[in-house]
């Protein structure tokens, strides 16, 4: 028998995109492109059920369950650390994780280091690894405020273009880690769930590798 | 004693089927106080679940902490024993933080430890009890089943310094074989080995002609000898169709060496059994025995099988205060009569789901 397998899909551009490499992949769910206001999508021939949660709580809905698996951004699985597999690098929503600071910034090494960011179990585990003493300032938005106003020396964020900090007179002074969109899985749905799970893996695997060619072209 | 099988929880069945399982190979319960000095922990920081502890000072001024973790304890409090072999089960409640998550909880679990001069049949035994307490929860449940040493020999030979090899061992652990690939390239190591032994995941039958090509050095074909002497046992006693050897299982390699494993039931989103071979947290201890063991963690299955109920009460009867009691009691026995159970109150309380509700009239009882 079939089993559905339930994916937990990010809200927002991302989601959207990972949804059509599902299509592509042969699981698609037409009802899902169009303008309602439900919550859970299922296509039963296909043996999948999408549904679309805050991308930061992808994470959550795969490690306890809810959904067998999801789409999630390295910076979240960085961060909150969830017990889960974590499949397949799938390239979409490329970005870093970075050090930013005001364009005339220099580092006192004397003086602990004030740093203001939404990540911070990474900028602790990436002071930890050199040594530095810290004062971390969890913020929920608007970092780049932080060190403009004097609230920290440096912001530990995602940045995308960069233009964002430019606008702001501030520069990534260093990466601490590439991110990008992953494939993750909850452990024991591999376990029951074992076939229908790697198809899905293997289809979209085969469509990261085909991307990755026609860029080296 | 009689009672109704509905009012025990799946996580209670479970404690009593797994108790008479361990004692009847002849394992013996193992009692332990709820405290423990908090020195144990910190010595072996790194062999608990999570660093966090609950600790707190004893009239004498000495640091104890509420047991995190059981294996550590009965380590301490059982003797080298030479030649001998001691099995114990116990179950008991620990108090850790979660993984992610810092508030506290207290877990309810229960296993099993062999200690002492052990050999291939203890391990393949202790398996097997994994196996069986699996079973007695349900028959939908997998083993997952690794061996460090093949694990820890690949990794050797790849001469990473131990920094490089704990993040290669997360992601084997992750199965994240991306990463794996990423690092072994920072390395400039070939990470087609690991890669290869990461991905071997399936039946005995189905993965043992790829692992035995994988395992190339005296070492390895060695401590494949004896995996495969162990699995060899556990397909013959019939669970080859529960056993998966999965080779992303790693646990602290500092701690543990020989056969890991992880049971898993269906419905359940994360493992609700793990243990393996730990000689290595014995010499840490200074001790020359070598042991295996397992850990059944019982809270995942309060919410297992459990139909929800469809009433609270079977009955509630509502009394007056100048009812007399010989007659109040009179007419509670004659609702009990079909084993129901029955509620005695002034009013029928709120929240409560009920079948029927009676008062009384006249000495007797009447349907309202």
């Amino acid at each position: 028998m079939k089993q559905i397998v339930n994916v937990a899909l990010p809200k927002g551009r991302l989601g959207e995109k990972v949804y059509d490499m599902f299509e592509k992949a042969g699981y698609s769910c037409p009802s899902i492109k169009e303008n309602t206001r439900k919550l859970i999508f299922e296509n039963e021939e296909t043996g999948v059920r999408f549904f679309w949660v805050k991308p930061s709580d992808v994470a959550i809905y795969v490690e306890r369950g809810a959904a067998d698996i999801g789409v999630a951004g390295k910076d979240i699985l960085l961060e909150y650390e969830p017990d889960v597999y974590e499949m397949l690098d799938l390239d979409l929503g490329k970005c870093r994780m970075a050090v930013a600071a005001h364009k005339d910034f220099r580092d006192d090494t004397d003086k602990t280091l004030r740093v203001a960011t939404k990540f911070v179990n990474i900028a602790k585990t990436f002071y930890g690894e050199k040594c530095r003493d810290i004062d971390i300032i969890k913020l929920n938005g608007s970092i780049e405020l932080a060190p403009i106003l004097g609230l920290s020396d440096v912001i530990v964020d995602i940045v995308e273009t960069g233009k964002t900090l430019i606008e702001n007179n501030l520069e990534p002074i260093e990466t601490i880690v590439p991110i990008s969109a992953r494939l993750i899985s909850n452990k024991a749905s591999l376990k029951f769930k074992n076939e229908e799970i790697n198809n899905i893996k293997n289809a979209l695997a085969l469509q990261v590798e085909e991307k990755k060619s026609k860029d080296d072209k | 004693m009689n009672f109704q099988s509905d009012i025990i929880r799946g996580d209670e069945k479970a404690v009593f089927s797994l108790r008479s399982l361990y004692s009847s190979f002849g394992f013996k319960q193992f009692r332990m106080s709820k405290f423990e000095e908090y020195d144990l922990y910190v010595k072996n920081k790194d062999f608990l679940v999570s660093n966090e502890v609950i600790t707190f000072t004893d009239g004498s001024g000495k640091l104890l902490a509420l047991k995190p973790d059981v294996t550590l304890s009965i380590i301490k409090n059982s003797k080298d024993c030479g030649e001998k072999i001691q099995k114990v089960y116990y179950d008991e409640n620990v108090y850790r933080t979660t993984k992610g998550n810092k508030e506290f909880r207290e877990i309810m679990q229960t296993g099993l430890e062999c200690i002492g001069n052990i050999g291939t049949y203890e391990v393949a035994e202790v398996v097997l009890l994994a196996l069986k307490s699996l079973e007695e929860i349900t028959d939908d449940f997998i083993l997952d089943i690794s061996y460090m040493d093949i694990i820890l020999s690949v990794l050797s030979d790849a001469g990473l310094d131990s920094q490089q090899n704990q993040k290669i061992l997360k992601a084997i652990g992750e199965k994240n074989t991306d990463e794996i690939k990423k690092i072994c390239a920072e390395e400039k190591i070939d990470a087609d080995r690991i890669v290869s032994l990461v991905t071997i995941n399936g039946k005995y039958e189905n993965v043992i002609e790829k692992l035995e090509k994988l395992c190339v050095t005296y070492n390895e074909k060695a401590h494949l000898k004896t995996f495969k002497e162990i699995l060899t046992f556990l397909c013959d006693s019939g669970y080859a169709d529960k056993i998966n050897i999965d080779f992303s299982i790693v646990n602290n390699m500092n701690y543990y060496n020989g056969v890991v494993f992880q049971g898993y039931v269906n419905k359940i989103p994360s493992s609700i059994l793990s243990g393996g071979q730990y000689d290595n947290l014995m010499l840490k201890m200074n001790r020359k025995d070598k042991a295996i063991g397992f850990a059944v963690y019982l809270d995942l299955l309060q919410r297992f099988n459990n139909t929800d109920k469809e009433y609270d009460v079977d009955y509630v009867l509502l009394k007056n205060d100048t009812d007399d009691i010989f007659v109040i009691s009179k007419c509670v026995s004659e609702l009990k009569k079909e084993n129901s159970s029955v509620l005695v109150q002034n009013e029928i309380p709120e929240n409560i789901k009920y079948r029927k509700a009676f008062k009384i009239t006249a000495e007797r009882v009447e349907e309202i």
